[in-house]
């Protein structure tokens, strides 16, 4: 299994669930910095867990929530995600060639989530810290209810964008079907560029001008109980 | 949960081929729904004649009471797979044969009926369901399939997808409705019957009516985002048409391959993997509330 530059696993020889528990030995670091997944087939839960800054390249398609609750390592699927994609991250990078299903990056606590196609509904769903970047487009409800992180949609976003957004930063370069509750536009600042400029160039998303996208966030408005709307509950 | 597969040909040299590879999507699907499974293949068309899929739902039921009811309207010797047997009954008395099935013979349950359309579904896993009724030997032009984990009615041959309401219509759904029961009152009005409690089936039967009201099959699943509410991802077959509609929300999961070869369906990417060509395949996530259409010409 092991080459020179790389461990190789191909799970149509290995089963799943001993590639992850390789994943997860103490010393997978020392075994091999690089892994390379071959014949995926859309498996579930594909390094899931993973606590170790090593890089794991897996060829082809994956089904749910690959690289899950991720720490430390460099997760790049060179094909489509299924549902749940770096959901629960902490740390490190994942890297989408393909498409992304629903709830990419959902709950992450931070880390990079790079989705090279487009994402389904509920991208971002209750971020809280992540950061995810998408060439293409997003779904219905992106960062609904994120809390924290910054989400960059180089194409459109669905409907309900940020809807009953905590914090979170938000900007979108094409067009907004709608916005949730609570989310609004606010001003890109030169801080916003800033920070726009620097996550588009760890993308290598180059030729993407940070002034073309609008900036949205949290109007605040449904932080806490106001006494107007007693009569609604 | 449920599995829901569908595979719709544009090669026409892949037909005979159909159940060796709908059976393995099938089967791929087993953990989204253990209880039951079932599909309806488009195969050849019947020529002046209605092909009848009848399940016995005894052992003990032998279909020479079939063959005996239909008399010389039947053609030839009826084709059995394991439970399930397909009559071809002359397309005159198709109408009258199937009335009387369904009232002297309690003893079998018509799963579908029409020009192309055989349904075969039974309870057990779908490596059960698929190697009883020997579904890698059947061949068409396209195929749905459906694996179950029941939520809204009873584990029984009847309620397993999927479901027929109209001639050469089928129907399966990964999902649940919340206003069936509404539907269903309204549809039974108009004269709709019903087999089942199944939530499904309404939409099936919603679907029939709708088409045949003189919606084409794209009409028919317009006309249901208006009026279906609840969870959906729905694969639809007819003669010659395969369709594809999620709901607004779009909870059900959906994934759809097409190559110059074929469109396919799965709730998963793993029901797809194992498809010719499958590497260099258009794979994408069907968009919420958007109807798609693939049609056989005349």
């Amino acid at each position: 299994m092991r080459t020179a530059d790389a461990a190789i696993a191909d799970l149509e020889v290995m089963p799943l669930r001993e590639l992850n528990a390789a994943f997860h030995a103490p010393d997978v670091a020392a075994i091999a910095p690089v892994w390379r997944v071959k014949n995926p087939h859309g498996a579930h839960a594909l390094a899931c867990g993973v606590d170790a800054p090593i890089a794991i390249d897996i060829d082809g398609h994956v089904g749910y929530y690959c690289a899950g609750m991720n720490q430390q390592a460099t997760v790049h699927i060179h094909g489509n995600a299924g549902t749940g994609v770096a959901e629960n991250m902490a740390s490190g990078t994942v890297i989408v060639d393909g498409d992304a299903s629903q709830s990419a990056g959902a709950s992450g606590l931070g880390g990079l989530l790079h989705v090279r196609g487009s994402a389904a509904a509920r991208c971002g769903i209750s971020m809280k810290g992540i950061d995810v970047v998408v060439r293409g487009d997003v779904g219905h409800l992106a960062a609904f209810m994120g809390q924290a992180g910054t989400l960059i949609v180089c194409g459109d976003a669905g409907e309900g964008l940020g809807d009953s957004l905590y914090e979170a930063r938000l900007f979108v370069r094409g067009r907004v079907a709608s916005l949730g509750a609570d989310c609004i536009e606010k001003p890109l600042r030169e801080g916003d560029r800033a920070t726009l400029a620097a996550l588009l160039e760890r993308c290598g998303e180059h030729g993407v001008d940070p002034a073309d996208f609008r900036r949205y966030g949290s109007a605040r408005r449904l932080y806490h109980f106001h006494v107007d709307h007693a009569g609604a509950y | 949960m449920c599995g829901i597969v569908g595979l719709f040909l544009k090669d026409r040299r892949l037909e005979p081929d159909l159940g060796r590879y709908l059976v393995p999507m099938l089967t791929s699907m087993a953990a989204r729904g253990p209880d039951s499974a079932g599909v309806a293949v488009y195969g050849p068309p019947a020529a002046a004649t209605v092909k009848i899929t009848l399940a016995r739902r005894t052992p003990e039921a032998t279909f020479d009471a079939v063959a005996a009811l239909a008399g010389e309207t039947a053609h030839g010797a009826p084709v059995v797979r394991g439970d399930h047997a397909v009559f071809a009954i002359d397309a005159a008395a198709a109408d009258e044969i199937l009335a009387r099935i369904r009232a002297e013979l309690p003893a079998f349950d018509v799963t579908a009926a029409g020009n192309r359309i055989e349904i075969y579904k039974d309870v057990g896993t779908p490596a059960e369901v698929a190697g009883k009724l020997d579904l890698v030997a059947v061949g068409g032009t396209h195929a749905i399939g459906h694996t179950r984990m029941a939520t809204e009615s009873a584990v029984t041959v009847n309620g397993a997808h999927p479901f027929s309401t109209g001639r050469d219509q089928c129907l399966v759904h990964n999902g649940s409705l919340s206003n069936h029961h509404s539907l269903r009152r309204r549809l039974a009005h108009d004269g709709v019957r019903f087999a089942t409690d199944n939530d499904s089936e309404v939409a099936a039967a919603y679907l029939s009516r709708q088409m045949a009201n003189g919606r084409d099959l794209r009409g028919a699943l317009e006309a249901a985002l208006a009026d279906l509410d609840g969870f959906y991802t729905f694969v639809v077959g007819t003669e010659r048409g395969f369709a594809v509609l999620r709901d607004p929300v779009a909870c059900k999961p959906a994934v759809m391959a097409e190559t110059d070869a074929y469109v396919a369906f799965g709730s998963e990417y793993r029901a797809l993997a194992a498809l010719p060509g499958i590497a260099a395949a258009r794979v994408w996530e069907p968009a919420p509330a958007t109807v798609y259409v693939w049609e056989h010409a005349a």
